[in-house]
């Protein structure tokens, strides 16, 4: 981001939105780990960032002390936005995720994988004949956009709209609250428009489901209804999206990875796995409600913390040869989904569509490199938004 | 002849938050309920062959929610 004063030392003046932190973060994290595993910024109105897989559990599975009613670190602290569950703490967070569940039990999105492969296909159809794409744009940023429309049964060509909000709302708005709720509202907006037409017609469809699901036994609010339509636009498009995308960034410029797969399509589970923890696209943050102490420093009430289960996922402690992707990896008790109550309701589905894009895209261009300059998201959530590749 | 072991497969419902990562390495080991928070199958039983799987559910569940117990 241009314009931001220069960080002196990560250790005490962090900023995730330095362009050497939205680079490659990674050397960043590992020196922090080691030098100072919770590290603190007065910036942002003050954050702390924990580089421990430890630590990150604690304060993920520590809900008394670090409240989800924030979840996004921005400038200046804007009004509060309901995005329940996600945005719940207990007791209220259960009854929220349960209604949220069962659309996404893994059961319940294999129906979808026909559609997720057609439509990589169709994708690849449009690029494939030019020797060359930007897969960040012209793929994996299409898949989750058009299959959460798929689900909600609302028109894929809408993709657009989606982007064009989440980049407010993620991207612009850390630092630009104005255009923050000017997206939000139009969302809004946009839902409750789908929600009126649901409610006189209809449908096998998630947001049917919604206004019929039970919330503590009783029916779904309009209100109820938008906060998880909004939740699951914010939370499941540019997430899915990076992890795809850092995923063929990988394939593109590690050539026995890309052709073991090639070879071994059975691979593909486990080297997804493997992708998700070395490339894990979703960093998440607390607010300090309560004062505590975790590993010897004490966090103050009304700051944030970067929860970041990336920085988890490259512990060496944790994960032998954390560094490196090994696309066999076994052993990998990987927190990109996020630990304790929180854990990602659409893992199952982001799975399916990770594994069906790869798959699907080794399959029918199985020789590919990097071809031009690669740029990265600014913000909690990391993948590249150019990725330009030429096909051999 | 001193019975061979038993291993069985359990998980702790406190501590499972439904990410089907055993289920994923050992489907045959573990069900999912309604809202895919998982148990053992049957009596958690681990059968001849799939020890491996067992130890795998175990060693990839993010919440170390799964046990193998001997017996």
């Amino acid at each position: 981001m241009a314009g931001r004063p220069p960080v002196k030392d990560w250790s005490t003046d962090f900023d995730h939105l330095d362009p050497a932190w939205v680079a490659d973060p990674f050397p960043i994290w590992d020196e922090m780990r080691k030098t100072c595993p919770i590290a603190h910024t007065e910036r942002f109105n003050g954050v702390y960032f924990a580089s421990r897989y430890a630590d990150v559990r604690a304060v993920a599975y520590d809900t008394e002390h670090f409240s989800s009613r924030r979840v996004v670190v921005r400038e200046t602290p804007p009004p509060r936005i309901p995005a329940p569950p996600i945005t719940s703490d207990p007791p209220e967070h259960r009854a929220a995720r349960m209604v949220l569940l069962p659309p996404f039990t893994a059961d319940a999105i294999k129906k979808l994988e026909p559609r997720a492969r057609a439509l990589c296909n169709e994708l690849i159809d449009s690029f494939v004949g030019r020797g060359g794409c930007d897969a960040a744009v012209e793929y994996a940023q299409e898949i989750p956009t058009r299959l959460i429309a798929h689900m909600m049964d609302l028109p894929e060509g809408d993709g657009d709209l989606y982007r064009k909000w989440i980049h407010e709302i993620l991207e612009v708005g850390i630092t630009d609250q104005r255009v923050l709720m000017q997206a939000v509202g139009d969302m809004t907006r946009y839902f409750a428009a789908a929600v009126e037409q649901r409610k006189q017609q209809p449908g096998d469809d998630l947001i049917s489901y919604l206004l019929h699901a039970r919330f503590n036994g009783e029916p779904m609010t309009s209100d109820n209804v938008l906060g998880c339509l909004r939740l699951l636009l914010i939370a499941g498009i540019d997430t899915t999206w990076s992890g795809i995308g850092s995923s063929i960034w990988h394939l593109a410029r590690t050539p026995q990875d890309r052709r073991r797969l090639v070879a071994e399509p059975g691979l593909v589970p486990i080297a997804v796995e493997e992708l998700l923890r070395a490339y894990a696209p979703v960093t998440m943050a607390r607010e300090v409600v309560k004062q505590t102490s975790i590993n010897g420093c004490t966090f103050e009430p009304g700051q944030m913390v970067l929860l970041s289960f990336p920085a988890a996922c490259r512990d060496p402690e944790v994960f032998p040869n954390a560094e490196k992707v090994v696309i066999d990896r076994k052993e990998n008790r990987h927190a990109a989904f996020g630990l304790g109550i929180h854990r990602c309701v659409g893992s199952n589905l982001a799975r399916m569509e990770l594994m069906v894009a790869v798959e699907e895209l080794v399959k029918r261009i199985p020789e590919f490199c990097l071809d031009g300059e690669v740029t990265w998201s600014e913000g909690t959530v990391r993948g590249p938004r150019k990725l330009p590749l030429r096909f051999h | 002849m001193p019975n061979p072991k038993t291993l069985r497969v359990r998980v702790d419902a406190n501590k499972c938050q439904g990410h089907n990562r055993c289920k994923a390495v050992a489907p045959e080991l573990f069900e999912l309920d309604e809202y895919g928070n998982a148990r053992a199958s049957g009596d958690g039983r681990v059968p001849p062959g799939q020890e491996e799987m067992a130890s795998l559910a175990k060693s990839n569940c993010p919440e170390f929610a799964v046990e193998v117990i001997e017996e």
